[in-house]
């Protein structure tokens, strides 16, 4: 409640009624002391506004505190798991989860009606959220992961890793990275990304390192909410009119080639899974498989029957090798970070 | 090493009854800062205090005399945690306890902490507070993806109506789904669960 105008007696009553039934303790009462002072309009020295300039500038720090997203987290390294094998692993799932909230993210003020807008942005706030700790857990477990910056900036790591690596520094899939095309694409691609991190998560919150099971056991139920959205979508579009069928079905085409590289076993997942800290994506197959062909089957779609995108030399995005679309987003995504790298935000 | 410590279900479980577990010894200064810490809103929901939300997760101090408090996020992009944290740190400065928070990011916060004064809180401001016990019902194997429309008993915080029908699952925050009532036509907000 933003109430300038609050005398203290009436701030006293309100603070009062906040700790309801409380029995009355000199401990409860520390708690009716008004935490916010407030200026007093009827006095003559001042306007209301003054109020707005004392005080703790704590008031103004509203997003703008980057501090770090796991303080006082305990970011110790399981007993006999490489650090740098850990840092690698939460890498990838992070930057999977970054690239995809950037992707969602510009759907803000360009989907089709404002629910959707808000849909899309809160699933993009979601995977920020995801990302952000997940940076932070690499860089605590290896900081020579952190690209350095110049003496004295602000940047903490996981934003250092975030806006100051390369395209081919970028771990993640991808299916992530790729544009998102008319609506139908974008479903395609949420719903294809949310069933394989579910299947992951589901299975990360066993993980010997504490950060990462703590993460996923959020993801969970976020990714719940992301899929059934996605996957509602698509069986409305599917069902919706020949347009919307004759356009879902042009995307599941169009994106199809690149799920099979969520499942494929890179050497960051292969170590991570055998230390007990991360999750083979090989062993989630048949059961997002069996998720889609549900989707697939209430909307009356066939599985698609076209081959994977091949990898180049070997190498795809876990490799660091990506399509032009990332470098466009990353030029976008990065700029403002990269042109103040000593900025205060 | 620290003091003895309140532990989370303590903290959340048995608000309004503060002196009934607290260690004589160390009681005061604890029961001080807990007492404050917990009434302090949330930027998003200001109805709610951080207590009544359930995001106030231990009180603790060390033997250097200072106060740790632990909150743990709604969602894992919560952008109110920064703020939570300074609103948490300037109201205790200013009944002279200094404060630090740390995150706590287990158990995951769950709309079953909520408590019944907070639900109370969000309907008389409202919006449709979540149902309770749903959220942390233990799944077996792999969550079923459902492509129906969620069925939940919502009530009209208006007018008292069941007939409700879900708008969108994602409203202007991230723990808030969009309905809206086919008696009285209102737009409203439901705490979804989690
Ligand atoms: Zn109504």
């Amino acid at each position: 409640m933003t109430d300038l105008h609050r005398d203290p007696e009436s701030s006293e009553e309100s603070a009062r009624s906040s700790v309801g039934n409380l029995p009355k303790t000199a401990s409860t009462d520390v708690a009716h002391q008004p935490t916010h002072p407030a200026p007093n309009p009827a006095e003559a020295h001042g306007s209301v506004y003054d109020g707005l300039l004392e005080g703790d500038a704590a008031h103004w720090a509203f997003g703008t505190d980057f501090e770090d997203p796991l303080a006082g987290v305990d970011t110790t390294i399981p007993e006999g798991v490489d650090a740098r094998a850990l840092a690698a692993y939460s890498l990838a799932l992070a930057d999977d989860a970054l690239i995809a909230s950037h992707r969602l993210a510009q759907w803000t003020s360009n989907a089709p009606d404002l629910e959707d807008d808000i849909a899309l942005a809160n699933i993009a706030l979601d995977l920020l959220g995801q990302a952000r700790l997940l940076l932070a857990r690499a860089a605590a477990a290896d900081p020579s992961l952190v690209p350095a910056l110049p003496e004295g900036s602000p940047v903490p790591p996981e934003d250092a890793l975030a806006f100051f690596r390369g395209d081919q520094e970028f771990r993640n899939v991808r299916l992530v990275e790729t544009g998102n095309g008319d609506f139908a694409v974008t479903i395609v691609k949420a719903l294809l990304f949310a069933c394989a991190r579910m299947a992951v998560l589901e299975r990360l919150v066993d993980s010997r390192d504490t950060v990462l099971a703590a993460v996923a056991a959020k993801g969970v139920k976020e990714l719940t909410y992301h899929r059934d959205y996605a996957g509602r979508w698509f069986l409305t579009l599917a069902q919706g009119t020949e347009e919307s069928r004759r356009r879902l079905e042009a995307a599941l085409r169009q994106v199809w080639p690149l799920y099979p590289e969520l499942f494929d076993t890179h050497e960051a997942e292969r170590v991570a899974a055998e230390q007990g800290v991360g999750v083979d994506p090989a062993t989630t197959r048949d059961e997002v498989d069996a998720v889609l062909d549900q989707v697939f089957a209430v909307s009356g779609v066939e599985r698609p029957e076209v081959g994977r995108m091949a990898a180049v030399a070997g190498r795809t995005g876990r490799d660091g090798m990506h399509t032009e679309a990332l470098s466009h987003l990353l030029a976008e995504m990065q700029s403002v970070a990269r042109a103040h790298p000593a900025g205060q935000w | 090493m620290t003091t003895p410590r309140l532990t989370a279900v303590e903290v959340v479980g048995h608000r309004g009854e503060v002196a009934d577990y607290l260690d004589r010894e160390s009681s005061t200064l604890r029961e001080r800062a807990y007492a404050v810490a917990r009434t302090v809103t949330d930027p998003e929901l200001p109805m709610l205090t951080l207590g009544d939300l359930g995001v106030l997760r231990d009180v603790e101090v060390t033997d250097d005399g200072e106060v740790v408090l632990a909150i743990t996020p709604t969602y894992s992009g919560c952008p109110a945690m920064a703020a939570m944290r300074d609103d948490l740190v300037r109201s205790l400065g200013e009944v002279g306890i200094k404060a630090r928070v740390r995150v706590q990011l287990s158990p995951a916060w769950s709309t079953d902490w909520i408590s019944e004064r907070g639900r109370t809180a969000l309907a008389e401001a409202g919006i449709s507070p979540p149902r309770h016990g749903v959220a942390t019902t233990r799944h077996t194997g792999p969550v079923p993806i459902t492509l129906g429309v969620t069925r939940r008993s919502v009530t009209c915080p208006q007018c008292g109506s069941a007939a409700t029908e879900l708008t969108s699952e994602f409203g202007p925050t991230s723990c808030k789904a969009l309905y809206r009532c086919t008696d009285c036509l209102e737009p409203f907000e439901h705490v979804k669960e989690i």
